[in-house]
């Protein structure tokens, strides 16, 4: 690289490659952005169509030209979707609900009470998180079966509480609440629990509101639990009802209804997720790497 | 090779919205000579790794050229400009041996350049032995001290004989000790290669003893390029007096009347063909004469014995330094028990500033020494 | 410090019981359970202490199926789904503008339920009397001839399963990696670039050493998630996955318990251990490979 000239050359061809790369990344990236997306755009789409104009295209139409509330009305009347709504919906507050309630505690026992077999307690809990959720469900849905509690909420509620990964999580969150707060507050003559509510929840809110969100997914997408204990459909949850519909709703294969009845199911989480993306996303990170 | 820089400029748009742009260079101009080491100083924020960056690439200017030598390559990228760089925390890849890291640039060659195995690691060993790091070339980074791991930048910086050399404060991350050493190491490593060399630091101890020049930096600005011991002897302005020197110079709020200089009540100093006006005065510590009958009355707290000279410490009322310190000679005694001291001044250690520009007034036989470089 | 000490773990109680009666409990019922020969829900009983339990299930087609099919489930979609997210990441990594919408997007399908939009899938996919289905129409348009990937041959099924796993499991990968790329340290990269060094050789170098940590991460967890698909599986095929032909190793140990011809929790729980061994020893035998060849602490 002797002259200017040279260098011209050389400036201009790297702008060029710059400008080729761009090109070609955001044409892939666009691509997997249309992969992710169409699914949702076809749910729509296909809720909005009515069943006869869905089932005389052959071949499938990207449009619709006569869009109808029809479905929406078909899949809250046909088939128990209401129910199913309102099943998950208790499921989730609930389940959440207990669960926030037994991590705070341990979580709290284990960042700042001092107690005898503290740590030791502690490690026992992490290995439990290895073990996978097939081995125990097995055992659960006996008992459950044992206690007479299939079919009802306390069986679906009971075996969901309790997760030690977010217990992990919360007293990583706790454990880094500065020792010093504590001692002060004790020398003020703090009870344990008010110091709970006052300083160590309050500091570390946006944990606990990470969880909730997290365990919220959780909840509602839930399957395999509800099926196996649920076969009244009084008490299906919207995954199991999904299940239900596809197979005995809707009479012969309904499509659009269905797709209206998914569109339902699937909005609450998508808005959910739209409102507390960041969050969401720095949780499951953050869980992520931890693990 | 010769770095040139013209009307160089970086602005940065302000963080709060509707704030004015940050100006991190403002309008440098120098020439830097082929084979000679520059200390950029200043302290935090002032431009100097900002330059830094511009000169290697990795930013672009707002405004102004850079050259090296004739060739413009203020839009090439960092890639083509053949620069090497020291970052100030080494950036050693951790999972490469030295060899390895050392070698590293060499791979990058393509066409005719491209070099042989055997050919990459010879140089390696070459640039390892210039920086006295051959024992260690099986070591990964996390298994050497700050120093070695030191050396090891410099010699990845070296190895593909780089037009131009920068290092961003080199010496900072070294314990005082190594410190002393390092600097050393950098001149008869500069000296040897003859690459033109710069380098950033905040310690102004370190640019004087090193560099072959030395420009001194504020908020973007350059205040002033020289020799090391002529920006010291020569201040353009208060802010290079106090930067340079330790212990720092004195300063003292004064007034000059009639040709004469006086701080408080005293006449201290006879500075002719200088018009009234309040002042700056900056008075260095080894330009105090210790004079029962001198014009500067100073407050006595205390005096230091160094074997080699001694350090009066004292205090005046007119005095922005917390402490006033005086260098003298060891032969002289200084009667502890006074409360006061007199001195006398040296006329060629006292240097006039205006109270309102802080810009420099030379008086009497005073006279600015050289600014560039002459080549 | 006795009442400190109860304090303690009477805040740990509630934890303590759920965790013991639906977790510690359970853990130690189902090896009790395997090997309780032959134990049936209905009748209470069982013939046996041993070994049976695991011979039947071996011997069984249905079973044998459920871990041809899983493993091929593992196989392709574990590395299929950590470069391309691996692709991915990278990509985002080298854009600003939009960044983060693409982000957002991309992560959009881990808070679906995959049970509905499987479904979706399932239309887009299947060929009915009415019409070959979205899927079809690209196929043809290429020049290809219809199938149906729903109802359809093996591999085709197969096809559509693994697709769906992947789209599944984009968003965790992605994020992970997005985030491993963000924590290498600028420095590296402005050195190597200072050094003239190409992209390529930047990312081969370079990114992929720094990273490797999290990649293996990614791997492991992702083998051992694909070994337990399930709801994808129901998803796209109904809950009668046997004879879709599509059944997994959970599956197969849900049906036992469960299903038509279910009531066997001795059979499911030896299938399950069985499921738990094979998934331990693929994490072993990654665990030591990653300790190899992951070069960066």
């Amino acid at each position: 690289m002797n002259t200017n000239q040279e260098l011209t050359k050389i400036e201009r061809s790297a702008a060029v490659k710059k400008t080729v790369r761009n090109v070609i990344l955001y044409t892939l990236l666009t691509l997997w952005g249309l992969i992710v997306l169409f699914p949702f755009y076809w749910m729509i789409l296909s809720s909005v169509k009515s069943y006869s104009a869905y089932n005389s295209e052959y071949i499938p139409k990207f449009y619709t030209l006569s869009p109808t509330l029809q479905n929406y009305i078909d899949a809250f009347t046909t088939v128990n979707l209401g129910r199913y709504f309102l099943n998950t919906f208790i499921y989730t507050i609930v389940t959440t609900g207990l669960m926030v309630i037994v991590i705070v505690l341990s979580a709290y026992a284990f960042a700042r009470l001092q107690f005898k077999g503290r740590d030791f307690v502690f490690t026992l809990f992490l290995a439990l998180m290895m073990i996978p959720n097939e081995l125990v469900i097995i055992t659960n849905f006996v008992t459950i079966t044992n206690w007479g509690m299939r079919n009802t909420f306390q069986g679906l509620i009971l075996p969901s509480v309790a997760s030690v990964f977010y217990i992990y999580l919360l007293r990583e969150n706790f454990a880094q609440v500065p020792d010093e707060l504590y001692y002060a507050a004790k020398v003020d003559g703090t009870r344990d629990i008010k110091y709970l509510f006052k300083v160590m929840i309050p500091i570390c809110r946006p944990t606990i509101i990470t969880i909730i969100i997290l365990k919220v997914i959780e909840c509602w997408n839930s399957y395999v639990w509800p099926r196996l204990i649920t076969d009244d459909s009084n008490y299906y949850l919207v995954s199991n009802g999904i299940q239900e519909i596809r197979e005995n709703g809707f009479g012969r294969e309904n499509i659009p209804a269905m797709m209206a009845a998914v569109v339902v199911i699937s909005v609450p989480l998508i808005i959910i997720f739209l409102l507390f993306h960041k969050k969401i996303m720095e949780g499951v990170s953050r869980g992520g790497t931890k693990g | 090779m010769k770095v040139v820089l013209e009307h160089l400029t970086k602005r940065f748009p302000n963080r709060n919205k509707g704030g004015a742009d940050v100006i991190a260079v403002n309008d440098f101009d120098f020439e830097i000579p082929d084979g000679k080491l520059i200390g950029l100083l200043g302290p935090s924020g002032c431009g100097k790794s900002t330059t830094l960056n511009l000169i290697s690439g990795l930013q672009k200017p707002s405004e102004g050229k850079i050259f090296f030598g004739d060739l413009d390559v203020t839009k090439l990228e960092p890639e083509h400009r053949g620069v090497g760089l020291v970052f100030q925390n080494y950036a050693l890849y951790p999972h490469l041996t030295v060899e390895e890291n050392i070698m590293f640039p060499l791979g990058n060659l393509r066409g005719k350049e491209k070099m042989t195995k055997q050919a990459m690691q010879e140089k390696a060993l070459e640039a390892a032995k210039l920086v006295q790091i051959d024992q260690l070339m099986a070591r990964k980074p996390s298994e050497l001290s700050g120093g070695q791991q030191q050396r090891v930048a410099i010699a990845r910086a070296l190895v593909k004989t780089p037009r131009v050399l920068l290092l961003d404060e080199p010496l900072s991350n070294l314990d005082a000790r190594l410190r002393l050493q390092t600097r050393e190491e950098l001149r008869r490593i500069q000296q040897e290669t003859k690459v033109t060399t710069i380098f950033v630091t905040h310690d102004q101890e370190e640019a004087m003893s090193i560099s072959d020049m030395i420009v001194v930096m504020s908020a973007g600005l350059v205040q002033q390029i020289g020799k090391p011991q002529d920006v010291y002897d020569d201040p353009k302005n208060l802010f290079v007096a106090k930067f340079l020197g330790t212990p720092p110079i004195n300063v003292f709020k004064g007034f000059v009347t009639g040709g004469n200089l006086y701080i408080g009540e005293e006449a201290v100093l006879e500075v002719p063909g200088v018009p009234d006006q309040d002042v700056f005065v900056g008075i260095r510590p080894e330009g105090f004469i210790l004079d029962p009958q001198g014009p500067l009355t100073l407050n006595l707290s205390g005096v230091e014995v160094m074997g080699r000279d001694i350090t009066v410490i004292s205090k005046h009322d007119f005095c922005e330094n917390v402490q006033i310190r005086s260098i003298i000679s060891a032969e002289n005694t200084v009667d502890t028990g006074s409360s006061v001291v007199r001195f006398s001044l040296k006329p060629y250690k006292v240097h006039l500033f205006a109270a309102d520009t802080e810009e420099r007034i030379y008086f009497g036989s005073q006279k600015p020494l050289g600014n560039k470089l002459q080549a | 410090m006795e009442n400190r000490s109860f304090k303690g773990w009477l805040y740990l109680l509630p934890a303590i019981a759920f965790l013991g009666l639906f977790m510690i409990y359970p853990l130690v019922d189902v090896f009790v359970y395997s090997f309780e020969e032959g134990y049936n829900s209905a009748s209470q009983r069982y013939f046996g202490i041993g070994l049976y339990n695991y011979s039947y299930v071996l011997h069984d087609p249905y079973f044998m199926q459920a871990v041809k099919n899983t493993f091929i489930l593992v196989i392709i979609t574990v590395p299929v789904s950590t470069i391309l997210a691996l692709l991915i990441s990278v990509g985002l990594s080298q854009i600003k503008p939009l960044k983060e919408l693409y982000q957002t997007v991309f992560f959009l399908p881990y808070v679906t339920n995959t049970l509905a939009v499987g479904l979706v899938f399932m239309i887009l996919f299947k060929k009915t009397a009415y019409s070959d289905g979205l899927v079809n129409l690209l196929i043809n348009w290429f020049g290809g001839k219809s199938v149906d990937f729903i109802d359809g041959p093996y591999w085709a099924k197969m096809f559509v399963l693994c697709f769906y796993t992947v789209w599944i499991v984009m968003p965790f990968k992605i994020l992970i990696l997005t985030s491993a790329l963000a924590s290498v340290n600028q420095d590296y990269y402005n050195a190597a670039r200072v050094d003239g060094t190409s992209k390529g050789r930047i990312f081969r170098k370079i990114t992929l050493p720094m990273i490797s940590p999290m990649i293996f991460y990614l791997v492991i967890t992702g083998f051992i998630g694909a070994f337990k698909a399930y709801s994808d599986a129901v998803a796209l095929f109904g809950t009668d996955l046997n004879s879709a032909g599509m059944n997994t190793i959970v599956g197969y140990v849900y049906d036992m318990l469960y299903g038509n011809s279910g009531g066997y929790p001795s059979y499911a729980s030896a299938a399950a251990i069985i499921l738990f061994a094979i998934v331990l020893t693929i994490t072993v035998i990654n665990l030591s490979v990653s300790r190899r060849n992951v070069t960066y602490k």
